[in-house]
């Protein structure tokens, strides 16, 4: 699929993560601009961080309208992604509902859904006969501990095969002559009056002046060695798939009173993912306690599926910002680029990520779909405040 | 799942608790630039090792403390009560 290249002395842009918004950025380097002089490096392998750990929900359904445009561009960049890479990315745009128990959400979802209309954006909010139609085996009884009250219905929204992307990426930014180096870790970023000039890896140093921070879970530590400090928490978020049972569940079904989404894969498998943990760790070890709390919540949505069993669990490590919007764009540190602070939502930008950052870097002007992104909000006390569409239960 | 240090009523369920981040001083509300205390609201040091915290005892005794624990293997290594409420105690 891709080749295992020498470790040059010199590139043109050195990328420091091999997963969706490093590969992304790659690609889009190459194909758009012709920078083919590109290193990609990653301390593990192609995907094997947050990009390959995630629930692989796409959606736009964003409350800031700042948001709702830039998730947007990337759920149509995802639409035309297989034809693009030649490579099936199993984009199933399956409709994604999130639940809503209270009079609160309800009114926040409203607020979201005339938000994404203005914005071209399919989402409108349904009762609880819609949502029975849709998912038959939902619990709308008044009688559940938490009723379900109505839903925001997003119907472009869905799942993709995260694996996939990224090895799809990888391959066509290959193909192109972008170096991808696995096992190979960023050791330090070597800063000369306030400009990059290297970096230093585990298999020797490169010259580039340009250096782009695409981690998630060490983009603080990736920071820090250029000297940035980031406003981010790392905060590990734990999912779990059961055994394959027969297509039942057509729909995405997420909960936000109750901390939990629920998918059914191709293989049939029920994927799993719940909040982050409210204590900042870099621990990715899977706990019983999650499994516990996750089989509650799941069953009060849906009762019948309670013989199911888990097959496995898994953690992967968020970037939390202070306003759970990302930070993209330059630092104070001439040629040290960051695509990072992406809490729970990261994958589903990878493609818009990466042409921005791609623009970024070939043009040297910030492009203004991520303009309002930018590292210098939290000093300036300009906030994009998506706590209440970023994700469950912050 | 993660035992929290109280140190006042010994070790408890992390459920107990409220995680509230870094152990840091606020700045001199006299003399302190917006952007300093923009700095104390946002930033974080997000390190990979030992990390002094800050934590509160919500469903126990209710107190705030301060606790050393590494944040990749969520070992803690020591818990005592907060700068400031050390200092009234010492008497000064």
């Amino acid at each position: 699929m891709w080749r295992h290249p020498e470790l040059r002395g010199t590139y043109d842009v050195v990328i420091v993560g091999a997963g969706v918004h490093g590969l992304a950025t790659a690609y889009e380097l190459a194909s758009r601009w012709g920078v083919t002089n590109v290193a990609v490096i990653d301390k593990g392998y192609i995907g094997g961080g947050g990009s390959g750990r995630n629930t692989a929900i796409v959606r736009s359904n964003y409350l800031t309208p700042e948001g709702v445009a830039f998730y947007d561009r990337s759920v149509k960049l995802y639409e035309r992604l297989a034809a693009e890479l030649n490579f099936n990315v199993m984009f199933s745009q399956r409709g994604h509902l999130t639940l809503a128990h209270n009079d609160s959400s309800l009114r926040t979802m409203r607020w979201r859904a005339e938000v994404n209309k203005l914005r071209g954006v399919d989402s409108e909010v349904i009762g609880p006969e819609e949502i029975a139609r849709l998912v038959p085996y939902l619990d709308v009884s008044t009688a559940a501990r938490f009723p379900i009250l109505g839903a925001l219905y997003h119907p472009p929204g869905g799942t993709i095969r995260h694996d996939a992307v990224n090895w799809g990426y990888a391959r066509a930014a290959d193909a192109m002559g972008v170096d991808i180096h696995q096992q190979t870790e960023l050791l330090g970023i070597d800063v000369h009056d306030g400009e990059v000039v290297g970096v230093t890896t585990n298999r020797g140093r490169i010259s580039t002046p340009v250096v782009v921070n695409c981690t998630a879970g060490w983009s603080s530590l990736v920071a820090a060695l250029a000297g940035v400090e980031l406003p981010i928490s790392t905060h590990p978020l734990e999912a779990a798939v059961t055994e394959p049972v027969k297509p039942f569940l057509g729909t995405v079904v997420v909960s936000g009173t109750l901390h939990v989404y629920v998918s059914q894969t191709d293989r049939g498998e029920l994927v799993f993912g719940a909040s982050t943990d409210p204590v900042a760790s870099y621990s990715m070890r899977g706990s019983l306690g999650f499994c516990e709390e996750l089989a509650g919540h799941v069953l009060e949505l849906m009762p019948s599926i309670a013989k199911l069993r888990v097959l496995r669990q898994w953690a992967g490590l968020c970037d939390i910002t202070p306003d759970f919007s990302p930070i993209i764009g330059v630092t104070p540190v001439k040629g040290f680029l960051v695509d990072v602070g992406w809490g729970t939502y990261g994958f589903k930008a990878g493609p818009v990520a990466g042409e921005a950052m791609a623009e970024l870097i070939a043009t040297g002007k910030t492009p203004e779909i991520i303009a309002a992104f930018d590292l210098a909000r939290f000093a300036e006390g300009r906030l994009v405040g998506e706590k209440g569409a970023a994700a469950v239960g912050h | 799942m993660l035992r929290v240090p109280c140190p006042w009523c010994g070790p408890r369920n992390v459920d107990e608790f409220r995680f509230v981040g870094d152990a840091t001083e606020r700045p001199d509300a006299p003399t302190a630039t917006p952007e300093e205390w923009r700095a104390y609201l946002y930033l974080e040091r997000n390190e990979a090792g030992w990390v002094t915290e800050s934590w509160y005892h919500r469903a126990g005794c209710r107190r705030y403390f301060v606790a050393e624990r590494h944040r990749t293997s969520n070992d803690f290594r020591d818990s005592r009560p907060p700068a400031a409420q050390q200092r009234m105690a010492d008497g000064q």
